[in-house]
């Protein structure tokens, strides 16, 4: 049954992927992006790593993909027309694939079985964030906390700019 | 003989799946997932029917008039006949609309809904799926809700529709985060993500009549409340319901659609405010378990849907009391008051609980809570609320 559901989720990824490099339209390319991203949170689902998958849908569909229609549709005053071919980032696209491959097929783990692992639970999950991690946890707050801060500068009112008033 | 009323519906499941017994696992489990997921449409589409008629009457009521009375007993059938108009009803899709995407954003937006239910308890042993991470899944689906309404926005191609969605996107956003922060709190002092062992926590009853819900504590009323106004922003009700101000925007990003597909639109939305209710009434009104001690015979189930009615009459009877609020308004109470008090509410329920969870940690807890007030209430300086909007880029 694993197997099924893994080649059903696989071939539903990859098409999402595809469609997402290949279509005309940008928009249609970010929302088959997202699809994408179930495909991968399904897989986590799949290999029992749920908290990681809640957390991928959580975060790359309800954020980031509203992120990228957002920038998309903010950004682009022609969402059609501009669709030009780039030869470098085909080849771009290739080395990384090819080193990506070249690093799976050189791993030494492929070819020994699976170790008995524990499922990975959420309590296992926070207890390592608290102890093991706690401080890769907070530099990360940290970044995060300064992005908002900046994110907030950015957008923030100038002081001596003509703000109008209506009474 | 009480039990057996309050398993009812787990024997009621044993039996129907009992010419399976010899079946291979994965049919059973299968099976099972499918019962499951009829029982909870057939009991959620019926508590819409039912909250769409109840809420006009009892809109009519505060309103000094009738509400729906001609179809059926007290118009108790107008669902029956408002389903059938929809379902006959032209189905417009405007020329220049994104045809897919426009086809997609209601089956998105409901099925997320529908989703959301499936982690909450009912009932004892009656949470349709159990899953370690329940609270972070509930909250996963319903985030993807905002990419369904980005795509009804966009793909109507209707300027009130790309507003309205951009509207409800800004909101939603804003309202998510005291929305999962007010959650933390209970998921730390539970130590558990998962829906039953935030339930099992808040069994027992203090004295024989105070029940140890977390609402008891001060840190779980100001979550509450803070859970409840965050609620009613991710539902689209009013006062929040802005997205769709009917006198500003047409229908936000309804606007273009009809007939069944906005049918679907407007039972997402119900179902979602379920769905929200059932997490409040789960993590802070103590899910399915009794008030009192001596009230434990009558059934679980029935005193979480009863505890899930109370909170739906209440949005009902926020509906006809409040006026809309405008948006920057929305936006300056999320960032400036709720999500200050979101955070005080989990340093509340770590004085709390270091402080031994008895009396003497109520009033210390109390403390940190009205400390933070007072001093959110000083600074925010709440007299110049009132103060004409200022724009920066119109007149």
């Amino acid at each position: 049954m694993n197997s099924a559901a893994f080649v059903v989720i696989a071939i539903l990824t990859l098409a999402a992927a595809v469609a997402a490099a290949t279509l005309q339209k940008l928009m249609h390319a970010a929302l088959c992006f997202a699809v994408a991203f179930v495909g991968v949170a399904a897989f986590f689902f799949l290999l029992g790593a749920e908290f990681v998958g809640l957390v991928l849908v959580f975060v790359y569909i309800g954020a980031v993909a509203v992120l990228i229609v957002f920038t998309i549709l903010l950004t682009r005053r022609d969402l059609e027309k501009d669709r030009s071919f780039n030869w470098s980032g085909v080849v771009i696209a290739i080395a990384v694939f090819g080193g990506l491959l070249w690093a799976i097929c050189k791993t030494q783990m492929l070819s020994s079985s699976a170790p008995q692992i524990q499922p990975l639970t959420v309590k296992h999950i926070g207890a390592v964030l608290m102890t093991d991690y706690v401080w890769p946890l907070q530099c990360v707050g940290l970044l995060l906390t300064a992005a908002l801060i900046g994110a907030l500068v950015l957008v923030m009112e100038e002081k001596n700019s003509k703000s109008y008033r209506v009474e | 003989m009480t039990d057996f009323v309050d398993q009812i519906f787990i024997q009621a499941k044993q039996r129907l799946l009992l010419p399976l017994a010899h079946s291979p696992n994965w049919v059973v489990q299968i099976a099972s997932s499918l019962v499951n997921i009829f029982a909870l449409l057939a009991a959620f589409l019926t508590l819409f029917a039912l909250i769409s008629v109840l809420e006009r009457k009892i809109l009519g009521r505060m309103q000094n008039r009738y509400g729906p009375n001609r179809v059926g007993p007290f118009g108790l059938f107008q669902p029956v006949a408002d389903g059938i108009k929809m379902l006959i009803k032209e189905d417009v899709v405007p020329a220049r609309a994104d045809k897919i995407v426009h086809f997609l954003a209601p089956i998105l937006i409901a099925a997320t809904a529908i989703l959301a239910l499936g982690v909450i308890p009912y009932g004892r042993n009656m949470t349709p799926f159990t899953i370690d991470g329940g609270i972070l899944f509930f909250f996963a689906v319903g985030s993807t809700t905002e990419l369904a309404v980005f795509m009804a926005g966009w793909g109507s191609n209707n300027k009130f529709s790309m507003l309205g969605a951009m509207r409800a996107i800004a909101q939603m956003f804003s309202y998510e985060i005291p929305l999962i922060i007010t959650v933390l709190p209970v998921v730390m002092i539970v130590g558990s993500l998962t829906p039953d062992a935030i339930v099992a926590a808040q069994s027992g009853y203090s004295l024989g009549m105070v029940p140890h819900w977390f609402i008891t504590t001060p840190w779980g009323a100001v979550g509450f409340i803070l859970f409840f106004i965050s609620g009613l922003v991710e539902s689209n009700r009013t006062p929040f319901d802005v997205p769709e101000g009917e006198s500003e925007i047409v229908a936000g990003h309804m606007t273009e659609y009809s007939g069944f597909k906005y049918a679907t639109f407007f039972m997402a939305e119900y179902i979602g405010m379920f769905a929200i209710s059932g997490l409040g009434v789960t993590l802070f009104l103590g899910g399915w378990h009794a008030p009192i001690r001596g009230l434990e015979v009558i059934p679980s189930y029935v005193w979480f849907f009863t505890k899930l009615s109370i909170l739906l009459f209440v949005y009902i009877w926020i509906r006809g009391t409040l006026p809309r609020t405008r948006i920057d308004q929305i936006m300056n109470f999320a960032w400036k008051f709720m999500l200050p008090m979101a955070f005080t509410c989990i340093l509340a329920a770590a004085v709390w609980h270091y402080a031994g969870r008895g009396l003497a940690a109520w009033f210390w807890s109390l403390g940190v809570i009205a400390a933070a007030y007072i001093a959110l209430s000083i600074l925010l300086d709440t007299r110049r609320k009132f103060a004409p909007r200022t724009y920066r880029f119109a007149e």
